[in-house]
C-alpha cells in the first residue's frame, strides 16, 4: 500500500511558501483553535507553531475523543471488564487512560478479558467465535466512528448476534463548539475544523456557528501543508472581516458530507444529552441507541449507572481540552504526569494536547 | 511501583522498560559489567576480549513476511554481539514450546535458525527444549546466547558517542515492526511489506576494518530508532540533532504507519543498525554500509552535539529538524505503540 500523495504534502517548498504567504497576511494578532486531536499532534510533530509567525497562536480544543470521554464512562468500561465472561473490546488509545482507581490496561494485567480491535466490526467476529461469553464493544469517538458502529449493530441484528453490545459514549462535534464560541476567555477569531469528522458530516454543519457567532471555519486535513493551507484561508478571511466556511482538503471533504453515513448512524442513535470530561453536560451531544436496538445497548444489558466522577487533583485537562490553559499551565505537567505516568487523559491520548506537547515540545 | 503488576508496557522496550531494569534488575544484580547497560556484556577471559548477550523471541505471527522467530533468535543475539564490534562465535538456545505445536513448524524453524547460523558463520553448540501445557505459553519462545570476542584495540560502546560524529543509519525503519503489525491486524493490503530480519555481524567487520573512528552501534530493534539514540544520548552524555528527510522511509512503510498511528521512529528494527562515526571516517563508513546487501539505503541522518547544560529531567537530549523545517523533540517511547482510534 502505497500513500504516494503524502510526500507532497509534506513538501518543503510547498509549505515555505503557504508560510510565506501566511506572514504577508497576518498583520494583527490571530487567535485560531484546531479542534481535532490528530491536528494538534500534526502541529506537533511537524513543528508548525514554530514556522507561524508570533502573531499567530494555535489553541488546541476538544477534538481528542479519548481525552473527552468522562471518567465516569471509563469507570463503567473497567466495571465492565472485570464481569464474569465479558470480552471488552476497544480501540488501543482507550487502554492506557486512568480512570478513579485502575484503568482498562491494569485490568488486563490482573485478568480482564480486554482485546484491542480495530473497527466495531472485528467484535462481531469475536462475539461469534466466542459464543459462551458477552462480547462488549466500548464505544467511544465522535461523527467518524459512530457510523461504523452503527453499521456494526445492524450486521449484528442481521445476523442474530444475541451476545454482542455496546457502550455508546459517541459525542458529537458542532455542540461542543457551540459551548466553546460562548466562552468569552478564548477570544477565539477562527476555527480549523476537523477533517476525518468532516468527511461524514460535511462542512456544511459549520454555517450555523460561523453565522452566529460571525467566526471562520477552515476544514482542514492532517499534512503540515492542508493545515498551513488552511491557517492562510483563516488568516485571509480574519484580515477581511469574513466569516464564511471553507474547505482546505477538498479530496477527502465535501459540503454536503456522507450521506450513506450520516443515514446508518440515523438508523441506529439518537441525540441525548452527554458528559464531557472536564467540560460538562453539553445538552444534546451525544448518541444514544434509538429503542429498536436496545438490545445492544450494554448500559441496559449490564445494569450499568455510569456516574460523575471527580478528576484528579490539580489536573487542569478540563480547561486544557477547551482551550482556555495550554499544557505548561497545568502544575502536574512534566512533574507527575509524563507519558510514561499520564494522570490525566490530555497526557495519556496519543492526541491528547498534553502528549503532544510533552513528546513534541 | 513494587505493588504493581508487569504490564505489556514493561516488555516495550521503551522508558518504562527501562525503568523495570535499573529499579528491578540492576538494583539485584548490580555489577560493573552488568552496569554499561549495552547491547552485549564485554570482559576479559584469559587475555581475551569477549562480548556476551542473551535475548528471548515472543512474536506474533511466528512467521511472518521476510522471516520468522528462528530467524529472529539467531539474527538478534549475533547482532547485539557485533554492536560491541565483536566477531560472533557460538550461540546457545533454549526452546520452550507449547504441547499441540505442529512438529512441521518447529522443523521450518530449525530451518530457519540453521540457514541464520550458517550466514552469520556462527555454531549452536547447546541447548535446551522444555515443554509446557496448552496455553501456558503462546505456540513456541525461544531464547538464544551468544559467545564473540573483540578484535584487539576495538572498544565499541553506548556510552562512547562523541560531539562531531555524524549519525549513520543503515536502511530504512520501521520494515520489521509494522510488517508484524499489519500482519497481525489483517490488514492485507499492506502486502509487500517484508521484515527486514538480517545479521549484520560481516557489515560491521567491514566497518571496523575501515575505521577507527566508529565509536558507537546500536541496533534498533523494539523501541526503534527513536529510543536507541536516546539511549546513546543518555549513555554518552550528549544531544543529539536528526534531519528528517534524511531518514529513510518507504512509503508502504509509512502508509501502514499513517492509518495505525504509529511513530515508524518508535517501530521495531531487526535488521539495521545506527552508528556513531568520527567526521572524518563518516563518508568512508557510509560508504563499506552501502557496499554491504544489508547497507544499500544507508545514510547519515544526524550529528552528535556537546550535551547542553541546564536540562535536569534530561528531556530534549535528542531533537530532530521536520522535513517542512520545524523543530520537533524525539522523546523516548514511553510505552507500547497502540493503534489510534481514526
Amino acid at each position: 500500500m502505497e500513500l504516494k500523495h503524502l510526500n507532497e504534502y509534506r513538501d518543503r517548498d510547498i509549505c515555505r511558501k503557504i508560510v510565506e504567504k501566511i506572514r504577508v497576511a497576518a498583520r494583527k494578532e490571530i487567535r485560531l483553535m484546531e479542534v481535532c486531536g490528530t491536528h494538534t499532534m500534526s502541529i506537533s510533530r511537524n513543528g508548525i507553531q514554530g514556522l507561524l509567525p508570533k502573531t499567530i497562536t494555535l489553541l488546541s480544543g476538544p477534538g481528542c475523543p479519548v481525552c473527552v470521554t468522562a471518567q465516569g464512562e471509563i469507570d463503567g468500561f473497567i466495571k465492565l471488564s472485570k464481569m464474569e465472561g465479558v470480552i471488552t473490546t476497544t480501540f488501543g488509545d482507550l487502554l492506557r487512560v486512568p480512570a478513579s482507581e485502575s484503568s482498562l490496561e491494569r485490568e488486563r494485567a490482573e485478568g480482564a478479558d480486554v482485546r484491542i480491535v480495530y473497527s466495531a466490526f472485528d467484535s462481531l467476529e469475536i462475539a461469534e467465535n466466542n459464543p459462551g461469553n458477552e462480547v462488549v464493544f466500548l464505544g467511544i469517538g465522535f461523527e467518524t466512528t459512530a457510523p461504523t458502529i452503527a453499521a456494526a449493530i445492524i450486521e449484528a441484528e442481521k445476523r442474530g448476534l444475541k451476545n454482542f453490545s455496546v457502550v455508546s459514549a459517541n459525542k458529537l462535534v458542532p455542540p461542543v463548539l457551540d459551548v466553546l464560541m460562548k466562552d468569552k476567555r478564548l477570544k477565539l477569531h477562527g476555527l480549523i475544523c476537523p477533517g476525518h469528522v468532516s468527511v461524514i458530516i460535511g462542512a456544511q454543519a459549520y454555517i450555523p456557528l460561523a453565522e452566529k457567532y460571525h467566526i471562520p471555519c477552515v476544514v482542514a486535513g492532517f499534512e503540515p501543508a492542508d493545515i498551513l493551507q488552511a491557517i492562510h484561508m483563516l488568516v485571509n478571511q480574519i484580515q477581511k472581516g469574513e466569516s464564511s466556511v471553507e474547505i482546505a482538503y477538498r479530496r477527502g471533504v465535501t459540503f454536503e458530507g456522507n450521506n450513506r453515513a450520516k443515514d446508518v448512524m440515523d438508523k441506529v442513535f439518537e441525540t441525548c444529552d452527554a458528559d464531557w470530561r472536564g467540560i460538562g453536560l453539553i445538552p444534546q451531544s451525544g448518541l444514544r441507541l434509538r429503542e429498536q436496538f436496545l438490545s445492544f445497548d450494554a448500559e441496559k444489558k449490564f445494569d450499568l449507572s455510569i456516574k460523575e466522577t471527580k478528576e484528579p487533583d490539580g489536573c487542569a485537562c478540563g480547561d486544557i481540552l477547551i482551550g482556555v490553559k495550554s499544557p505548561t499551565e497545568c502544575p502536574l505537567f512534566g512533574k507527575t504526569c509524563t507519558t510514561t505516568h499520564p494522570i490525566g487523559p490530555c497526557m495519556v491520548s496519543t492526541e491528547g494536547t498534553c502528549a503532544a506537547y510533552y513528546k513534541y515540545h | 511501583m513494587k505493588k504493581d503488576k508487569i504490564l505489556l508496557d514493561h516488555g516495550s522496550g521503551g522508558g518504562i522498560s527501562h525503568k523495570l531494569i535499573t529499579e528491578f534488575f540492576l538494583a539485584h544484580f548490580n555489577n560493573p559489567i552488568l552496569a554499561e547497560l549495552d547491547d552485549s556484556a564485554v570482559f576479559t577471559v584469559a587475555e581475551q576480549t569477549l562480548a556476551f548477550s542473551t535475548d528471548s523471541y515472543t512474536v506474533d505471527p511466528i512467521f511472518f513476511p521476510g522471516g520468522d522467530i528462528g530467524e529472529l533468535a539467531v539474527n538478534g543475539t549475533v547482532n547485539d554481539l557485533a554492536m560491541r564490534g565483536a566477531k560472533p562465535l557460538y550461540l546457545s538456545t533454549g526452546f520452550i514450546i507449547e504441547e499441540g505445536f505442529a512438529l512441521a513448524d518447529l522443523e521450518r524453524i530449525l530451518k530457519s535458525m540453521k540457514r541464520s547460523a550458517k550466514e552469520a558463520h556462527v555454531l549452536i553448540v547447546t541447548g535446551d527444549t522444555k515443554v509446557v501445557p496448552r496455553g501456558a505459553v503462546d505456540k513456541i519462545f525461544i531464547n538464544t546466547s551468544g559467545i564473540g570476542i573483540i578484535p584487539e584495540g576495538v572498544n565499541i560502546s553506548g556510552k562512547n558517542a562523541r560531539p562531531g560524529d555524524k549519525i549513520i543509519l543503515s536502511g530504512y525503519i520501521a520494515d520489521h515492526g509494522m510488517t508484524v503489525l499489519t500482519h497481525r491486524a489483517g490488514m492485507d493490503f499492506a502486502s509487500s511489506l517484508q521484515s527486514d530480519t538480517a545479521p549484520l555481524n560481516d557489515m560491521v567487520a567491514e566497518m571496523i576494518a575501515t575505521s577507527s573512528q566508529i565509536h558507537t552501534l546500536r541496533d534498533p530493534t523494539r523501541g526503534g530508532v527513536g529510543t536507541s539514540l536516546n539511549e546513546i544520548a543518555l549513555q554518552s552524555g550528549i544531544k543529539i540533532k536528526l534531519h528528517e528527510d534524511a531518514i529513510p522511509l518507504r512509503d508502504e512503510v509509512n502508509g501502514a504507519c499513517e492509518l495505525l498511528g504509529i511513530d515508524p521512529l518508535y517501530a521495531a528494527n531487526e535488521g539495521k543498525l545506527l552508528a556513531c562515526v568520527g567526521p572524518d571516517d563518516a563518508e568512508v563508513v557510509l560508504r563499506v554500509i552501502r557496499a554491504n546487501r544489508y547497507g544499500q539505503d544507508a545514510s547519515i541522518i544526524g550529528e552528535i552535539l556537546a550535551e547542553s547544560t541546564g536540562s535536569g529531567s534530561g528531556r530534549g537530549r535528542v531533537f530532530m529538524k521536520t522535513a517542512i523545517g520545524g523543530t520537533r523533540i524525539i522523546d523516548m517511547l514511553a510505552g507500547e505503540q497502540l493503534p489510534r482510534i481514526c
